[in-house]
C-alpha cells in the first residue's frame, strides 16, 4: 500500500443558514493512497460536494484535519491554498468551464499562468497535455468549435498541466452521452494507470464500476467503502460498443 | 501571474465586445479631449493677446471722436471730428506726470506708385509722438526730422509689407514714390508688427508727417485746420492707466467746454483692456471645457465602474474557475483592475487624438498660434489610467472577493 495522499481526521463541516446549523459532514475519517481511483458515491445532500470542496482546497473544514501530501492544509490561508490547487491539484467538472473567448492551447495554459511559469514555456507544455488527451490538432480551435467530449478532454488537459497528484472530477460524465462518458473514464483509467490519483464524484453507479475503490456517503458520513477487484475496463466496453454498432 | 499576463488578459476580453467597450470609454474620450482642447486655446489665446498687446504697444488709450449728441440724436463713433493736434499737445503737457506721450493722428487710404508697380495702402499722419506711443521703429533708414513734420516734408516711411511688394527685396531707401499722386521721397522701412487682432496687416501701411497728409495727401475737406482723427496716449505705468484715463477726460472735457450733463464727444478705450477682456471669454470657454471635462470623466469613470460590474457578475463562474485553478484574490483583482485601465487609458488616447485634432481646427478658424503642450498630453493619459484604477478598483475587488464554490456554481 503506498502512501496516503489524503487523509482526514474527524474531519466537520457546518454551514449557518438562518439561525440553524446543517452538519453538512459528521466527523468524517477517510484516507485515500496515492494511485488510487475512487468514486464518492451517494443520495443528494449527503455531503459528497462538500467533501470534494474540502479535499480540492477550496474551502476550509469546522473542525478536524486534512492532510493534502502530507501537509495540513485545513487551517491554511487562502492565498496558500490557492497555491495548493494549483501546484497539486487538477479540476474536471460536469460543465468544463473552459473560456469560450480563449483557444483550446490557451484554456490549458491557464494553470501555467498562475503557477508564474513563463510565458516562452506555457505553449509547448499546453500542446503536449493536449496531444496526451488526443486533440494534438485542435489546439487553435475554440470550447464553440468542439463537441462536449472534446470539451471534456481539453479541460482534463488544463487540469494536467501543471502535473498534480490528485484528479478531483465532480460527474465529469454528466453532460456527455454514454459512449463519450466512457471515453472520457477510459482516458481517466489510462492517466490512472499512469499513476495520477483519480478522485471521481458521481451519482451514476455505471461510472462506479470503472473505480477501484467505491465510497458511499450519507448524512455527511461514510457508510460504506469497498474495494472493486475487477473494475471495468473502459477500453473493452469502447471495443465492445464498436463491435455492436458494426454489426 | 505577471502584470504583462493581466494585460493579455484584459484586452482578449475586451475584445470580446468591442461596441461595448468602444460605448464605455466614450466618457472618458470626451473627457480627455475637452481638456487637451481647453489647454490648447487657453493656451493660443493667452499667446495671442499678449502677443497682439506687445503689437499694439502696451499701456496704450485710443481717443476718437464720438457720442456726440445733435438734436437729441446720439450720432456714432467718428461721425464728427472733435479732436485737434492742440488737444494732443496739451495731454502731453498738462499730464506730463504719467503721459508718456499723446500722438495725434489722420488716416486715409490710397494708392502708392513706384516705377510701374502700383499698391493700394492705408496711410497714417503722424507726428514723432506716434513711434513712442506705438513703440515702432524703424528697421532701415530714418525717421521723420523736426522740420519735416512741423513743414509738411515730402517724405514718406513704408511698412515692411508696402516695402516688399513695392520694391520686392531691393532697397527702397532714398527711392521716390508717389502716394495719391504726390511724389514723396522713401527715407525708411518700419519695423515688421504683424497681424491686428482681427486679421488686418499692421505692415501694409505708409507713414507720413502729419502735416503732409493733411495739406499735400488726403485732401479731406471735414478735417479743417488741425483737426485729427485720432489720439493715442502712451501713458508711463499699467498701473497709471485708470488714473490717464480719468484725467484725459477731465481735460479734453474742459478744453471741449462740456458742462456737467453734456456728453463726451470723444471715446477713450484701453486697448489692453480690449485685449484682456477677449482674453476673459477665451477664458470663460475654458472653463466652460473644464466643467464639460471634469464632468465627462467623472461620467467615464462611472460608466466603467457600471460596465465592470456587470462583467464581474457575467463572469462569475469564470472568476471561479481561474481560483480553482490557482488564482489568489490579487492576480484577480489585478486582472480587472487591468481591464478597466485598459478601458479609460484607451479612451483616452483616442481623446487626445480627437481633442488635438479640435484645437488644430479652432486654432486654425480663431487664427492663433497652436499650442501643443506634452506636459497636458501626458497628465491627460495619466489621469485617465488613474479613473481606471479608481473607478476599476471597486469592482475588482468584489471580483477577487468572491467565494470560488459560490462563484463555480453560479448560473
Ligand atoms: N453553501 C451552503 N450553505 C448551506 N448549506 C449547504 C451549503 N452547501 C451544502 N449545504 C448543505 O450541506 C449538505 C450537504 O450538501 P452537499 O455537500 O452539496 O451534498 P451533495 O453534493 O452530496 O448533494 C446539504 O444538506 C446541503 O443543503
Ligand atoms: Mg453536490
Amino acid at each position: 500500500m503506498s502512501a496516503p495522499l489524503i487523509q482526514t481526521e474527524s474531519l466537520t463541516k457546518d454551514y449557518h443558514v438562518g439561525g440553524g446549523v446543517v452538519h453538512a459532514l459528521t466527523p468524517l475519517d477517510l484516507t485515500i493512497a496515492q494511485g488510487e481511483f475512487t468514486a464518492v458515491m451517494g443520495p443528494s445532500g449527503s455531503g459528497k460536494s462538500t467533501f470534494m470542496n474540502l479535499v480540492g482546497c477550496l474551502d476550509s473544514p469546522t473542525s478536524g484535519r486534512l492532510l493534502f501530501d502530507g501537509e495540513d492544509v485545513s487551517r491554511l490561508p487562502t492565498d496558500a491554498l490557492a497555491d495548493v490547487r494549483n501546484r497539486k491539484i487538477g479540476f474536471v467538472f460536469q460543465s468544463f468551464n473552459l473560456l469560450a473567448r480563449l483557444t483550446a492551447e490557451e484554456n490549458v495554459e491557464l494553470p501555467l499562468m498562475y503557477g508564474r511559469v513563463p510565458r516562452g514555456e506555457r505553449r509547448a507544455k499546453a500542446v503536449k497535455m493536449l496531444g496526451l488527451v488526443g486533440l494534438a490538432e485542435r489546439g487553435h480551435h475554440r470550447p464553440t468549435q468542439l463537441s462536449g467530449g472534446q470539451q471534456q478532454r481539453v479541460a482534463i488537459a488544463r487540469a494536467l498541466v501543471n502535473d498534480p497528484l490528485l484528479l478531483l472530477a465532480d460527474e465529469p460524465t454528466g453532460a456527455l452521452d454514454s459512449r463519450t462518458g466512457v471515453e472520457i473514464m477510459a482516458l481517466f483509467q489510462r492517466l490512472n494507470d499512469e499513476g495520477i490519483t483519480i478522485l471521481i464524484v458521481t451519482h451514476d453507479p455505471e461510472v462506479a464500476e470503472y473505480a477501484h475503490r467505491v465510497v458511499r456517503m450519507r448524512d455527511g458520513h461514510v457508510i460504506s467503502d469497498s474495494r472493486n477487484a475487477a473494475p471495468l475496463r473502459a477500453a473493452d466496453v469502447l471495443a465492445r460498443m464498436t463491435a455492436q454498432a458494426a454489426e | 501571474m505577471t502584470y504583462m499576463d493581466s494585460l493579455i488578459s484584459a484586452l482578449q476580453s475586451l475584445k470580446v465586445n468591442v461596441l461595448r467597450s468602444a460605448l464605455t470609454t466614450l466618457g472618458i474620450v470626451i473627457g480627455v479631449g475637452a481638456v487637451i482642447a481647453m489647454v490648447a486655446i487657453g493656451a493660443g489665446a493667452e499667446s495671442r493677446v499678449s502677443e497682439l498687446i506687445k503689437s499694439l504697444g502696451s499701456n496704450l488709450l485710443m481717443v476718437t471722436p464720438g457720442s456726440v449728441t445733435q438734436g437729441g440724436v446720439r450720432l456714432g463713433t467718428g461721425t464728427r471730428f472733435t479732436l485737434t493736434e492742440d488737444d494732443a499737445e496739451a495731454l502731453q503737457r498738462e499730464l506730463s506726470t504719467i503721459v508718456l506721450a499723446a500722438a495725434p493722428t489722420v488716416r486715409g487710404a490710397g494708392q502708392v506708385v513706384s516705377g510701374n508697380v502700383n499698391w493700394a495702402t492705408s496711410i497714417q499722419g503722424v507726428t514723432l509722438e506716434f513711434f513712442d506711443a506705438r513703440e515702432w521703429d524703424v528697421e532701415i533708414g530714418r525717421l521723420f526730422s523736426q522740420e519735416e513734420v512741423a513743414g509738411a516734408g515730402k517724405v514718406v516711411l513704408l511698412g515692411a509689407t508696402v516695402a516688399e511688394n513695392l520694391f520686392s527685396g531691393g532697397d527702397p531707401v532714398g527711392q521716390m514714390v508717389r502716394l495719391q499722386n504726390v511724389p514723396l521721397e522713401v527715407i525708411g522701412v518700419l519695423a515688421r508688427k504683424g497681424e491686428t487682432g482681427n486679421g488686418g496687416d499692421q505692415d501694409d501701411t505708409v507713414v507720413i508727417p502729419l502735416s503732409t497728409a493733411k495739406k499735400r495727401v488726403l485732401g479731406d475737406r471735414q478735417l479743417r485746420g488741425n483737426l485729427v482723427h485720432a489720439i493715442a496716449i502712451k501713458v508711463s505705468d499699467a498701473s497709471l492707466m485708470e488714473e490717464a484715463e480719468r484725467d484725459s477726460r477731465d481735460l479734453l472735457r474742459q478744453r471741449h467746454r462740456l458742462r456737467g450733463t453734456q456728453t463726451d464727444d470723444f471715446t477713450i478705450r484701453n486697448l489692453s483692456q480690449i485685449m484682456e477682456t477677449r482674453a476673459e471669454s477665451s477664458r470663460v470657454m475654458t472653463l466652460l471645457l473644464a466643467a464639460v471635462a471634469g464632468v465627462s470623466l467623472i461620467v467615464g469613470g462611472i460608466g466603467i465602474m457600471n460596465i465592470m460590474l456587470v462583467t464581474v457578475t457575467e463572469r462569475t463562474r469564470e472568476i471561479g474557475l481561474r481560483m480553482a485553478i490557482g488564482a489568489r484574490g490579487r492576480d484577480i483583482l489585478t486582472q480587472f483592475v487591468m481591464e478597466a485601465v485598459m478601458l479609460s487609458l484607451i479612451g483616452g488616447i483616442i481623446g487626445v487624438t480627437l481633442g488635438l485634432g479640435g484645437s488644430i481646427l479652432i486654432a486654425e478658424i480663431a487664427n492663433w498660434p497652436m499650442l501643443i503642450q506634452p506636459q497636458a498630453i501626458v497628465i491627460a493619459v495619466a489621469f485617465s489610467a488613474f479613473i481606471g484604477v479608481f473607478f476599476g478598483f471597486y469592482p475588482a475587488r468584489r471580483a477577487a472577493k468572491l467565494d470560488p464554490i459560490e462563484a463555480l456554481r453560479y448560473e
